[in-house]
């Protein structure tokens, strides 16, 4: 036992406490958790990493101790397409590049609100459901004109949903604006009630939405009426995932995106050096912007060819639905990491007891994880009908929810809760639609689809419990 | 240090769980820039106490006096604007977050509604550095990555962070192998050279006469003694523990005959 100090005397002198110190530095060996860590024997508390070198050796220690962040699905991605590109050749067409965006997009959107449940360790089985709840109440809206229609109390009550504008001679088609606010306040409701049943009621959210994913299904199914199915003529709704941007607005589109990441980055890192911090180093930042740009433009230049080379009707650009996922995942993204709330999620999702001690109010961001995940899924409802142009009791169900779960599990969220990001939707939309998408072009039947992505989520739910379970050991 | 009176005060202090009587007559004194040992076994009082400081189990009856004004700590947010602080035993820090989040969580720097990262960063680094912690190796470490004996640190580097007067401590050491503990206990005695009053909760009599300036011996809901850890001995402080009296010290012998 070495006794760092006499615990009685002296211990203002600032010796004393040098000497306090002496011991415990010499006894580090096994203060640190990671054996492959160099042991820091001098007080460092911020380890920059030095240069690209060092900045690889730091990501390869993070990879080793078990956060692979999006490493599995960006692999997973790059084998599939590799694969299904070598298979058929139809794959790699501008045509089928941009089905595989449009296909995505609702699961996409979708699963971007699991995100926020599945940080919490919680599961929203009805976000499909939800959507479908609706996308029929938008496309009742839209066809009837009307918000509420019949008898109440007595009095024939009608409100309706046009609401035209004109202001300084700008004509605003609003006609589409009050159901979709109504659609969306739809989503909002559903969170708060399935929010309410978990945060305030107790009842585990797994058989709350398990009981509200049969109970929307059949709303939708009431609305639409067996085998029936309300149609869209709305060109703004229908043109958010058929229609597409100008090829100069595309181009503009991927400057500003890579302008604004690669300024935010320069800002931040210049902002930490300013303040004396460890930052990243500089072949990084540019590395990383350089990438998106690679990323970027390329598939502008891709999506603006036609890709309707055989019909007489011209179809290029990037379609409207990218820019809504862009700026969804944006915005999320900034929510999620740069303010307070977005922090108390992950203090929820990590140790909800230990969040509670420090003054988060735990129940209201249960209940607002509902209310995003449902709003999203509105969203999703929306993206949903634009895309068939109609909606049927079919909209949102079916293996909706499981694509949108599997996406955010593939994209590297954690089920356990506490780990994930927005950007884990978008990249596991993109590995389920590809899969979708690759075994349709070569001939699969639905069946094989489905037992491949069920394959695939239980690979990526392994490498979850797996990587868990190297942090923690 | 010795002249300066207690930061904190409690005097007569009774508390009952029902029919159940926890706390008989407690008094029981912190004093700035020392480390008071409370030392019980189970069942003793300790952590009821402790909930009394904390207001969670506010008292039914007692005087309890903070800086030399008379306070009653109703709520643990009253406890929390007076400046004390619990660590837990059970560590309360999340480990999925990093060294900052954790020691800012719920009480994060915000500039125009956002996070202020650099500004937590640095704060986090001057109390981690202050206190001479020199094991961890960046504050951007996830916790989940530390050892027991860092954790230990850097949930009581975040009471420090909030410039509070008085920390108590329960159980820092109970996890902890030789080595880390030997660090625990010397940041428990930094804390206390920085002029904060330190209550430290432990079974351990070794910890406790290495790093404490008094002990307070509680036994069936009273305290027993209150002595200066340079006067006393191991086998009184288990005598005092166990049997509640040990020499002239303690309870008088008819009392438990």
């Amino acid at each position: 036992m070495n006794a760092p100090t006499d615990s009685s005397e002296a211990a203002d002198s600032p010796d004393a406490s040098e000497a306090a110190d002496a011991p415990d530095a010499s006894n580090a060996p096994d203060t640190s958790a990671t054996p492959d860590a160099p042991v820091a024997s001098d007080f460092s508390l911020d380890a920059a990493p030095v240069g690209f070198k060092g900045a690889f050796t730091a990501y390869v220690a993070k990879i080793r101790s078990g956060d692979l962040g999006p490493l599995p699905a960006l692999l997973g991605f790059v084998v599939l397409c590799s694969y299904f590109a070598w298979k058929s050749d139809v794959f790699l067409t501008e045509r089928n590049l941009a089905n595989l965006l449009t296909q995505s997009s609702a699961t996409i959107v979708i699963a971007m609100g699991l995100v926020f449940v599945l940080l919490l360790g919680e599961i929203d089985l009805s976000a499909g459901s939800s959507a479908g709840v609706c996308a029929v109440i938008l496309a009742v809206q839209l066809k009837t004109g009307e918000v509420v229609s019949g008898t109440y109390f007595g009095q024939d009550i009608t409100i309706s949903s046009k609401l035209d504008i004109s202001i300084l001679g700008i004509h605003v088609q609003s006609s589409v604006f009050i159901p979709v606010v109504c659609a969306l306040a739809a989503g909002a409701a559903i969170g708060t009630f399935t929010g309410f049943l978990v945060a305030r009621v107790g009842i585990p959210s797994f058989v709350v939405t398990l009981a509200l994913f049969l109970a929307w299904q059949g709303v939708v199914l009431k609305i639409v009426g067996d085998g029936g199915n309300v149609g869209i003529k709305n060109d703004w709704v229908n043109g958010i995932v058929n229609s597409n941007l100008s090829k100069q607005a595309g181009w503009v589109f991927a400057g500003i995106c890579v302008g604004c990441y690669a300024a935010l980055s320069v800002a931040k890192k210049l902002g930490r050096i300013r303040r004396g911090l460890s930052s990243s180093p500089w072949i990084v930042v540019i590395a990383k912007s350089l990438g998106l740009a690679a990323l970027a433009f390329p598939a502008v230049y891709v999506l603006n060819k036609n890709r309707n080379a055989a019909g007489l009707k011209v179809l290029e650009g990037v379609p409207k639905v990218v820019v809504l996922i862009v700026v969804l995942g944006v915005v999320l993204t900034f929510v999620l990491t740069n303010t307070s709330f977005g922090r108390h999620f992950y203090a929820v999702g990590g140790n909800a007891e230990a969040a509670r001690r420090a003054g988060i109010n735990v129940k209201s961001i249960r209940m607002s994880a509902f209310v995003i995940c449902s709003t999203l899924a509105a969203i999703g409802g929306i993206v949903l009908a634009s895309r068939l142009n109609s909606v049927d009791p079919q909209t949102g169900g079916g293996n909706q929810l499981l694509f949108a779960v599997a996406a955010a599990v593939i994209g590297g969220t954690s089920l356990f809760g506490g780990r994930g990001k927005v950007r884990d939707a978008i990249l596991g939309g993109l590995v389920v639609a590809v899969i979708d998408n690759g075994l349709g072009l070569l001939g699969y039947d639905a069946g094989s689809k489905f037992v491949a992505t069920g394959l695939v989520l239980l690979v990526a739910a392994s490498v979850d419990a797996l990587s868990r379970k190297t942090a923690t050991r | 240090m010795d002249t300066a009176g207690p930061i904190l005060q409690m005097r007569g202090i009774n508390k009952s769980f029902g029919a159940v009587h926890v706390l008989h007559d407690v008094d029981f004194d912190v004093y700035p820039g020392e480390v008071t040992a409370l030392i019980g076994d189970n069942g003793a009082g300790k952590s009821t106490l402790i909930k009394t400081i904390a207001g969670i189990h506010p008292a039914d009856s007692g005087e309890i006096t903070f800086e030399g004004n008379g306070v009653s700590l109703t709520s643990p947010r009253t406890a929390a604007a007076l400046g004390i602080e619990i660590v837990y035993q059970d560590l309360a820090l999340c480990d999925n977050l990093d060294i900052v989040q954790n020691m800012f969580l719920g009480r994060e720097a915000r500039r125009f509604w956002l996070l202020d990262e650099p500004t937590m960063e640095q704060r986090a680094r001057e109390t981690l550095s202050s206190l001479s912690v020199r094991t961890v190796k960046s504050v951007r470490q996830l916790v989940s990555s530390l050892s027991g004996g860092q954790r230990q640190t850097v949930a009581i580097a975040k009471a420090v962070l909030w410039n509070s007067k008085v920390v108590i401590l329960d159980e820092p050491t109970a996890a902890l192998g030789v080595a880390q503990t030997a660090q625990v206990l010397a940041l428990v005695r930094r804390l206390a050279d920085r002029g904060l009053g330190v209550v430290l909760i432990s079974h351990n009599m070794n910890d406790v006469l290495q790093v404490a300036d008094r002990v307070c011996a509680m036994f069936l809901g009273r305290t027993v003694a209150e002595v200066k850890s340079s006067e006393t001995t191991h086998a009184q402080l288990v005598e005092l523990i166990t049997a509640g009296r040990s020499g002239d010290l303690g309870l008088p012998a008819e009392v438990h005959a």
